[in-house]
């Protein structure tokens, strides 16, 4: 097992190489000359203290050092710095990445236990009316922009009916403290964690529902009922514990769309995050941050997926042995 | 060619799916004759709700832009992009995936891990990164989407080739001396047509909503009406006028719906013997 993750964290690692690779290439493809940029944000652009700049940041020396140079400062955490913001991109990431947390967190959980579920209700009466409608309403959520389903719920369970707050991360000026604001903030990430796990949640169905109606054609089913087991014994022991793999492996691989999913998400619901974050640096053409919060995300996202390959180990004791 | 349809008709969503296809494919092509004038040009007083005017039956937007115009332009937009984006991302995906299946060894090994690489990094992330380090238009957001969506094609496509690979017509071709270029083009290819052809209709609706994420974010051309942007400037005014973002979303919830239902239909009727499975 410690052999296993060893070799799995060694894997990430080469990953994570190769993402901030392609980062700092990507920093160069950013338009404008990032001392020219510095130098016009100190409002002295003159050639004399451009290329001060450019020796001071290593920016005249050859590209492979540069990279190296970046390398080694994203080890201590370095990811730049923000022009726009005035502060460290690391430090604006770090403010704003625990909302991002409790939000894709959230939203996987609704996803993954209301898709499962449904695709489990949905496999126990297939042609059946209740069958219909539930793949249906995958196939809907399926098909439905992200961000379009957030603005429609701000407007229907906010605006019209008022039952929850549409815009922020708990409410502004009530100072409330302990499990009044935690209350309060569970309140706010309703909206949020519900409409950013809408597409997860068919995907996750569809799977579920696919996955139980394969499983249960398999012979040990059979053998199982011809013992004379309850239907709801051998569905919960038999099908859906084998039906579960092929999720839990999807579910791994759909992490990363849900940091992506963030962005549009948190930028309809005012939500403090670092995909709020992403939008503004888009807004200001901040390429530092730009890029910092996408490495972040591909970061979370290699987590993730270590998370779940180990959970994978757990499931499915097969592998564990092999 | 008739077999083909009859399995496709017996899919009752994929001839729905098909017909609202048709029709937006229709509306795309007529916008210019149906709505002479520029979608950008300003019409008539801003927030003009829908159904009060025969004129313009879905309002105005907040500076008097006939929405219905903006939604025909808007079907001209979300189609090419969802199928140039498709074909290139077929380009990258289908050599790839092609070369690591037929090779193997460490060809496949090092295609693989690149692939891997891909699927890995965050897509929209990435797709929005790159639109915006190499400036929003029509080229540079094909582009994005192209590159974050060819990995399930190179996967789909290795896996293909691999079990044909030891087929026996194929070691025939190899031992009657056809260069390898040639057995994967002409012997190999074309039998794994039917799974991409489905992969690929889904990859059309994945591309719609990819372009109209960006464009929603500010990232689309912005030179082009288009279904995201329309909800993106409706953001802010939500309260005072639904209908600007509402009619948006639901073209493009249409349209994808429509490609995944045609999807499906396309899947029983290529791939018979799986689509029976579960049903």
């Amino acid at each position: 097992m410690l052999r296993f993750i060893l070799m799995r964290l060694g894997k990430a690692a080469i990953i994570l190489i190769a993402i901030l690779t392609l980062n700092f290439f990507l920093i160069h493809a950013a338009p404008g000359d990032p001392a020219a940029v510095m130098a016009g944000e100190a409002g002295a652009a003159d050639a004399k203290f451009i290329a001060q700049l450019r020796e001071q940041f290593g920016l005249d020396k050859p590209l492979l050092t540069q990279l190296g140079i970046y390398l080694k400062g994203v080890l201590q955490f370095d990811l730049g710095y923000s022009y726009r913001q005035q502060m460290p991109v690391a430090d604006l990431i770090l403010d704003r990445l625990p909302a991002t947390l409790l939000l894709t967190m959230t939203a996987f959980v609704i996803s993954l236990v209301l898709g499962t579920a449904a695709g489990v209700l949905a496999s126990a009466r297939v042609g059946k009316w209740s069958d219909t409608a539930i793949s249906t309403l995958a196939l809907l959520f399926y098909a439905t922009p992200l961000y379009w389903a957030a603005l429609m719920a701000v407007l229907l369970f906010s605006v019209y009916f008022n039952w929850l707050p549409g815009f922020g991360y708990e409410t502004v000026g009530a100072n409330y403290t302990g499990f009044r604001r935690a209350l309060d903030i569970g309140q706010h990430l309703i909206l949020p964690a519900t409409t950013l796990g809408l597409f997860f949640m068919a995907v996750y169905m569809r799977m579920t529902r696919a996955s139980m109606l394969e499983v249960s054609q398999l012979d040990f089913v059979k053998t199982a009922r011809a013992k004379g087991l309850k239907s709801g014994i051998i569905q919960r022991r038999h099908i859906f514990r084998n039906a579960m793999l092929p999720v839990v492996t999807l579910a791994g691989l759909q992490a990363g769309q849900l940091v992506g999913g963030a962005v549009l998400t948190e930028t309809v619901f005012a939500w403090p995050g670092i995909g709020r974050l992403m939008f503004e640096a888009l807004a200001q053409r901040d390429y530092n941050l730009l890029l910092g919060v996408f490495f972040v995300s591909a970061a979370m996202v290699l987590v993730f997926n270590l998370i779940t390959d180990i959970l994978y180990r757990f499931v499915d004791p097969r592998i564990r042995v092999a | 060619m008739a077999d083909f349809w009859k399995r496709f008709s017996r899919n009752r969503g994929a001839v729905i799916g098909l017909a609202i296809l048709a029709i937006v494919v229709l509306v795309a092509i007529l916008a210019p004759l149906l709505f002479p004038q520029s979608p950008w040009r300003m019409v008539q007083r801003p927030f003009l709700p829908p159904f009060a005017m025969d004129q313009y039956p879905l309002g105005t937007d907040a500076l008097g832009r006939n929405v219905i115009s903006g939604l025909a332009y808007g079907a001209q937009v979300s189609l090419l992009v969802g199928l140039v984006s498709t074909v290139a991302a077929l380009l990258i995906g289908i050599p790839i995936g092609a070369l690591a299946g037929y090779f193997g060894g460490w060809a496949d090994d090092a295609l693989m891990r690149f692939t891997e690489f891909f699927q890995t990094v965050p897509s929209f992330a990435l797709a929005i990164v790159l639109v915006a380090i190499f400036e929003p238009s029509i080229q540079s957001i094909i582009a994005a989407i192209a590159i974050v969506s060819w990995p399930p094609v190179a996967r789909l496509v290795r896996g293909e080739v691999l079990s044909l690979r030891s087929r026996e017509y194929v070691e025939a071709a190899i031992l009657s001396g056809q260069t390898s270029l040639t057995i994967i083009l002409r012997q190999v290819l074309p039998n794994t047509i039917s799974p991409i052809i489905v992969l690929a209709s889904l990859m059309v609706a994945t591309a719609i909503l990819l372009e109209s994420s960006l464009s929603f974010l500010g990232l689309g051309d912005p030179n082009l009406m288009s279904w995201g942007y329309m909800i993106g400037a409706a953001r802010t005014v939500i309260r005072q006028a639904w209908w600007l973002s509402f009619f948006p979303g639901v073209a493009i919830l249409l349209t994808v719906l429509a490609l995944n239902l045609i999807g499906e239909g396309l899947n029983d009727a290529l791939n018979p013997r799986l689509a029976r499975r579960g049903k």
